[in-house]
């Protein structure tokens, strides 16, 4: 118990340095476009081809031309070639790239560098893209995908899990949720109400995956268990498709078509003893030192706070990645995040907190989360299907359990 | 010592042939074929380095000793696949998460526990199981 005591005190976290001045983002700087393909479950399309039309929407979105773009932030494990998409575009002379790693950790972080490079003056106006063709082609959730992240960049501790067959992403994350659930007393027939209402946000959208295919709670705990105590229903869906934003600072964003969205905070966060997906040995499992970094970063930053917050978009590669952030981010407190999301009106649209209002990655789309970022977007344009009323502030989280990031933006 | 080279498509090979990503793995599989559990320590301030590196993350000592552990430990947590990943293992099988008594938590196979009769902070000790002439996994049997 003396983990679980660490845990609730935070007193193993801990970074004494002195804070980073983030003056130059903070409010300096703005998304200004957006851009989607359809989102399926076989594109039949190259994810070249996907990237293209996200991006070329995004600009448009914008007001701009191919020819404003001067700079692309792209995920390390992004399959599009760079100088084949500069070459597909037509963008006469790219002025800045950079690539994030991390996979779904570094979605928010993608916006982050973006946004440090307009404010610092590397570029003018950068495009956030992910494509990926999830379902028809490579599939990252299954097994025999394994040996692909170990030529990528191996993490030492793969060489001690794979062996025993420890192969999957959803069972590193099954391993740590049945130990939380077991500390917590959590009992599996609460569980299932995340799933449920973002199903509901998804039959509104029908841009989502799900659209047109409600779930209900009986639907929720009949559906099969995958690897114990995860459902398929607390999985996100595998999705073909791209996703695409436009950065540039504040003063150019005042005279484009759309509001401007300010990135109000921006962090990324990396702690110690940190994997991939299977940080087993922190003091508690199921603890997400990493997001709880970010929202600190992000509260510091733009001097919000959790009850500041309007809307949430926080990354659902399966249900409880996303619940346990709420306690993370001090939406509720430890080991409260299933009875915060009990029943499900604190998470509807007109709810307490309104979480992955598109229907996230489990019922929208899993486009590494960059979807999440398009979703606030609309949330503070005001034009998103399930509309917050009134929303001026918005959280978005990148992956949980991996070196992550996160964004607070604002109208 | 099995070394992973480049994977040659489209044979998938075992996973067991990922084990030493980085040579400062070596030395724990090598004991682990001789059916010895030893941890790597740093000697300055005697943090557990698991898994093994070149340098302490505490204290930044480049120097450690491999230190062999009780071996015994209780079930953390576990997983069971009803259906198997890939072709090296058969369904349903376990993979647990060890706390040894030292407080290092090791991803293991339970060996002789169906997937059943797991139980939170059941009481285990290693056992090791040759995969061939110099390369052996260690797994977990209920404690005596």
């Amino acid at each position: 118990m003396q983990m679980l005591e660490e845990y609730r005190t935070k007193s193993y976290r801990n970074d004494l340095r002195p804070p980073v001045d983030a003056n130059l983002v903070k409010d300096k700087t703005a998304i200004v476009g957006i851009g989607q393909t359809a989102y399926s479950r076989n594109a039949e399309r190259d994810e070249l081809d996907l990237a293209c039309e996200a991006i070329k929407k995004a600009v448009d979105d914008a007001g701009l031309t191919m020819a404003d773009i001067d700079g692309l932030e792209a995920l390390t494990l992004d399959r599009v070639s760079m100088p084949t998409l500069i070459g597909s575009l037509g963008i006469e002379n790219l002025r800045f790239t950079s690539e994030v790693s991390f996979g779904g950790g570094g979605a928010c972080a993608l916006v982050m560098h973006a946004a440090a490079a307009v404010a610092t003056g590397a570029a003018n106006y950068v495009v956030v893209y992910r494509a990926l063709n999830e379902a028809s082609g490579h599939r990252y959730g299954r097994g025999d995908g394994y040996a692909e992240y170990l030529t990528a960049a191996p993490t030492l501790h793969y060489g001690y899990y794979f062996p025993y067959g420890f192969l999957t992403p959803l069972s590193w994350a099954a391993m740590y949720t049945k130990r939380w659930m077991h500390e917590y007393g959590i009992k599996l027939e609460d569980t299932g109400w995340y799933s449920v209402v973002l199903r509901e946000y998804a039959q509104n959208n029908p841009d989502a995956i799900f659209y047109g295919k409600p779930l209900t709670i009986e639907g929720f705990h009949e559906s099969p268990m995958i690897s114990a105590p995860l459902r398929l229903y607390d999985c996100c869906v595998d999705t073909d498709g791209a996703a695409a934003v436009i950065v540039t600072t504040a003063d150019r964003a005042k005279d484009m078509p759309h509001a401007p969205v300010y990135i109000a905070a921006a962090a990324q966060s990396s702690p110690i003893e940190t994997e991939i997906q299977t940080s087993y040995n922190r003091p508690i499992v199921a603890g997400l030192p990493e997001t709880w970094y970010v929202g600190q970063e992000l509260y510091r930053q733009s001097g919000l706070g959790p009850a500041d917050i309007d809307v949430a978009q926080l990354y659902d590669p399966f249900s409880y990645g996303a619940m346990i952030q709420l306690e993370e981010l001090g939406f509720c407190g430890p080991g409260e995040c299933v009875d915060f999301c009990l029943g499900g009106d604190r998470i509807r649209v007109d709810g307490d907190l309104p979480l992955n209002t598109s229907g996230g990655l489990l019922s929208e789309a899993y486009i590494h989360g960059v979807n999440l970022v398009t979703e606030a977007v609309r949330q503070l344009r005001g034009t998103a299907y399930n509309q917050v009323a009134d929303a001026e502030t918005a959280i978005v989280t990148a992956g949980p359990g991996l070196p992550t990031s996160g964004l607070i933006l604002r109208k | 010592m099995t070394t992973p080279g480049e994977p040659e498509a489209p044979t998938v090979p075992h996973p067991a042939l990922w084990a030493v990503l980085y040579r400062s793995s070596t030395p724990f599989w090598e004991a682990v074929a001789r059916h010895e559990l030893s941890l790597q320590r740093c000697s300055g301030c005697k943090t557990w380095l698991m898994p093994p590196r070149p340098m302490c993350p505490r204290c930044q000592s480049a120097e450690s000793e491999w230190v062999p552990v009780s071996g015994r430990g209780k079930i953390h947590s576990w997983v069971t696949y009803p259906e198997s990943p890939h072709p090296a293992f058969e369904a349903p099988y376990s993979v647990i998460l060890v706390e040894l008594d030292e407080g290092v938590r090791l991803v293991s196979n339970p060996s002789g526990i169906a997937p059943e009769e797991l139980e939170m902070d059941m009481p285990v000790e290693v056992v090791f199981e040759d995969v061939s002439d110099d390369f052996a996994l260690y797994k977990f049997k209920r404690a005596g």
